[in-house]
């Protein structure tokens, strides 16, 4: 069971939460409509340590937990997902590999910018015909021995964070060879502004406006040997390890959403009149919320336990899937049900309830499907599924 | 530039908060946090510290049950150190008794050039634990600023008026009480909060302050009752004939607030 929140955690949910209503939840809504990357408001998070949560001081970092960097993305993810999955996907699909499995040259290069909010990284996994399967991996690299140089060649598709003012890199995974007649997967580090990496135009997404995602296009693109991250071939498994991470980070975000959703239903279901009482006098909508509260409160303790055991260091990776797979969800039916409650008003983009509703969905199919959690959690059962 | 600066720490605002019937006092027995109004006043003294070039911003605060929340959160923006006087003896305590408890805690700071406080506090706000702690400590006090610049041993301090401000001088060392609203505070950063887990809080007793006779058995005033605020009354309906905004005008000059 997860633990208490100590001195430390509440401290910065105050702070997060604080920074959350005053510095975020104001813009939020014209960020979303005019699809607008806040960097300033990203630097500010970087000034106040959020990037640096679970790093070691020694690059710059807090000496946190996962459990923190949880916290810090729940009360961000209640005003606006775009700026928490902005966190979410910096530290925990680029920062966090870099630290875990990067040589010390590499951590001491690129880690302090990162955990500082000062650059952002981007996670390059996903490709046109390889999402689910990213064992699918089409994109090469082939080491040029005149050069001693890495040319990667191949597309990568929906990568968070890779066209910001202030990306400093991408960690693309790419075949490197062959072993025992599969593919062998590497991870390598291309910095931002490398010849031959293409960002494409953003795409038209149907949420998570103010979070910048774009395919990439990988012609030629020459980086040094020693961009591979860690050890050559290792890539499969890094970025398995990587999402596992992740899951929980994404639940956390999602049992945001729920609680925003909560939040606001309650209220709206006191003030709205409608055949001369609230509208929360009907059982069908007080039903409504209170199913929000529980999905809120079921959410809360699968994040936290799997947050608990992964920092105990205890295996935690069915945990993950099972938190990230039910808040997800969960979050998806929280937000349909809250704009419902809103009627007419839950349709319209001005309202909290209907950008959550429509940045909701991704939740269910960024790292990993609600399918591809299903598939990890029925092979922790033992069962032969594939 | 060392400068002390006043915390209260008070029951979270945003939870509904609570009479003792008995003693007639708020209820303080949930967590207690920094009174945002105190804020302003550990952001002006960073500040001040910063312009000065070195110096250590250091807290004082009475609270019950050893509270050191609010102590804390404000540590985290910076503050180098704290005291903090808590004290069953001093449970009962009125304004003036407070004001001793922190004189008498504020002396053992040594070299402090200024002392700040916030003008009120935000859930007793009888405004007038400032002044008391001057006159105890025998110092200079300037009340209501909006900024303060140190330069030498001079304090310069642009006072709030109702029409504007006044500028004030006084030498240091003295108090200052802070209006609120004035600076933003900084956000406590991630790692200001964990560099404020290690710095020194002084936990001291009433004694150790020299207040003897604190609690309800020294306070000078006693709270004879407590009653329910009158209902809010219904509220004048200005009907718009064309003569609206100088209604609305006439009725702002009435309450003298423009
Ligand atoms: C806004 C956004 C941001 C993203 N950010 C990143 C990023 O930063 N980095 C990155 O690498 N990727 C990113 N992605 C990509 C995302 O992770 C993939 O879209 C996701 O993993 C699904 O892959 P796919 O789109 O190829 O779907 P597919 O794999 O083609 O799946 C299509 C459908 O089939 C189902 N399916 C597939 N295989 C099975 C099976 N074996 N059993 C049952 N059902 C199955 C899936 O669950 C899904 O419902 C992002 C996507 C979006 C939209
Ligand atoms: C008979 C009686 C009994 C009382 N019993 C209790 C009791 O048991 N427990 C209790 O908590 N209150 C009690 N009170 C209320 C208490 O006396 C006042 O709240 C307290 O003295 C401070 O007054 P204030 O908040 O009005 O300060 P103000 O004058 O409005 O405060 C101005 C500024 O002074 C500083 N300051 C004030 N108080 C403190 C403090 N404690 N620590 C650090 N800085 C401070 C802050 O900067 C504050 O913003 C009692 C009052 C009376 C009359």
């Amino acid at each position: 069971m997860a633990a208490e929140l100590n001195e430390t955690q509440l401290a910065l949910r105050a702070m997060v939460r604080e920074f959350a209503r005053d510095r975020v939840a104001p813009h939020a809504e014209a960020w979303d409509r005019d699809h607008t990357f806040p960097v300033d408001v990203v630097r500010e998070m970087g000034d106040l340590g959020l990037f640096g949560i679970p790093f070691p001081e020694a690059y710059g970092g807090g000496d946190g937990d996962l459990t923190t960097l949880c916290i810090a993305i729940e009360e961000l993810a209640k005003v606006d997902q775009s700026i928490a999955i902005t966190l979410e996907a910096a530290v925990g699909l680029a920062a966090n590999p870099i630290f875990q499995f990067g040589s010390e040259a590499q951590r001491q290069r690129w880690l302090p910018d990162l955990v500082a909010g000062r650059a952002l990284g981007g996670f390059g996994l996903t490709e046109p015909d390889a999402g689910s399967d990213a064992g699918g991996t089409r994109t090469k690299a082939v080491i040029d021995p005149d050069t001693d140089e890495w040319v990667i060649d191949g597309t990568k598709a929906f990568i968070t964070n890779s066209g910001t003012e202030i990306t400093s890199l991408v960690i693309v995974t790419a075949v490197t060879g062959t072993a025992a007649g599969r593919p062998e997967i590497s991870s390598i580090i291309v910095p931002a502004g490398t010849p031959g990496l293409i960002v494409e135009p953003p795409y038209r997404k149907m949420g998570w406006h103010a979070s910048d995602t774009h395919g990439l296009t990988l012609s030629e693109c020459r980086v040094p040997r020693d961009h591979v991250l860690g050890e050559e071939g290792r890539g499969f498994a890094q970025f398995l390890a990587t999402l596992d991470d992740g899951r929980i980070a994404i639940a956390a975000l999602a049992l945001g959403v729920i609680e925003c959703c909560l939040e606001e239903a309650t209220r709206y279901a006191n003030d709205r009149i409608a055949f001369g009482r609230p509208i929360g006098a009907n059982q069908g909508v007080a039903f409504k919320v209170a199913d929000l509260a529980v999905m809120a409160a079921a959410a809360r303790a699968l994040v936290y336990d799997a947050a608990a055991l992964r920092d105990a260091g205890k295996p935690f990776k069915k945990e993950a899937a099972i938190a990230k797979l039910y808040a997800c969800e969960a979050a998806v039916t929280a937000t349909r049900e809250a704009t419902q409650i809103f009627g007419g008003a839950g349709f319209m983009d001005e309202t909290l309830v209907a950008r959550q509703y429509r940045d909701a969905k991704i939740l269910e199919i960024g790292e990993g499907t609600s399918e591809v959690q299903r598939l990890v959690i029925g092979r922790a059962l033992g069962l032969p599924v594939t | 530039m060392n400068i002390v600066v006043c915390v209260k720490q008070i029951p979270d605002p945003a939870e509904p908060g609570a009479l003792d019937p008995n003693t007639k006092t708020l209820k303080r027995d949930t967590k207690l946090i920094l009174d945002e109004s105190d804020a302003y006043g550990v952001e002006m003294a960073l500040q001040l510290a910063d312009a000065a070039g070195g110096g250590e911003v250091t807290l004082v605060s009475m609270a019950p049950n050893n509270e050191t929340a609010g102590l804390r959160t404000a540590l985290a923006m910076g503050a180098a150190k704290a005291i903090l006087v808590s004290d069953p003896s001093l449970q009962g305590s009125d304004a003036l008794t407070t004001s001793k408890v922190l004189a008498g805690a504020i002396k053992r700071v040594e070299g402090a050039d200024l002392i700040l406080t916030a003008t009120e506090s935000s859930d007793g706000y009888t405004g007038t634990v400032p002044e008391q702690v001057a006159e105890l400590l025998g110092l200079p006090s300037v009340t209501f600023a909006k900024s303060i610049a140190v330069e030498g041993s001079t304090v310069k301090v642009e006072r709030q008026t109702e029409a504007g401000y006044d500028d004030v001088e006084c030498p240091t060392p003295c108090v200052v009480s802070v209006t609120a609203g004035v600076v933003e505070p900084r956000y406590p950063s991630f790692k200001g909060i964990m560099a404020a887990k290690s710095k020194p809080v002084d936990e001291l007793s009433a004694a150790d302050v020299g207040v003897t006779a604190g609690g309800w058995a020294g306070a000078g005033q006693e709270i004879v009752a407590v009653e329910q605020a009158p209902a809010r009354e219904a509220g004048e309906v200005v009907e718009d004939d064309g003569t609206g905004a100088e209604k609305i005008v006439a009725f702002l000059e009435n309450l003298r607030v423009i």
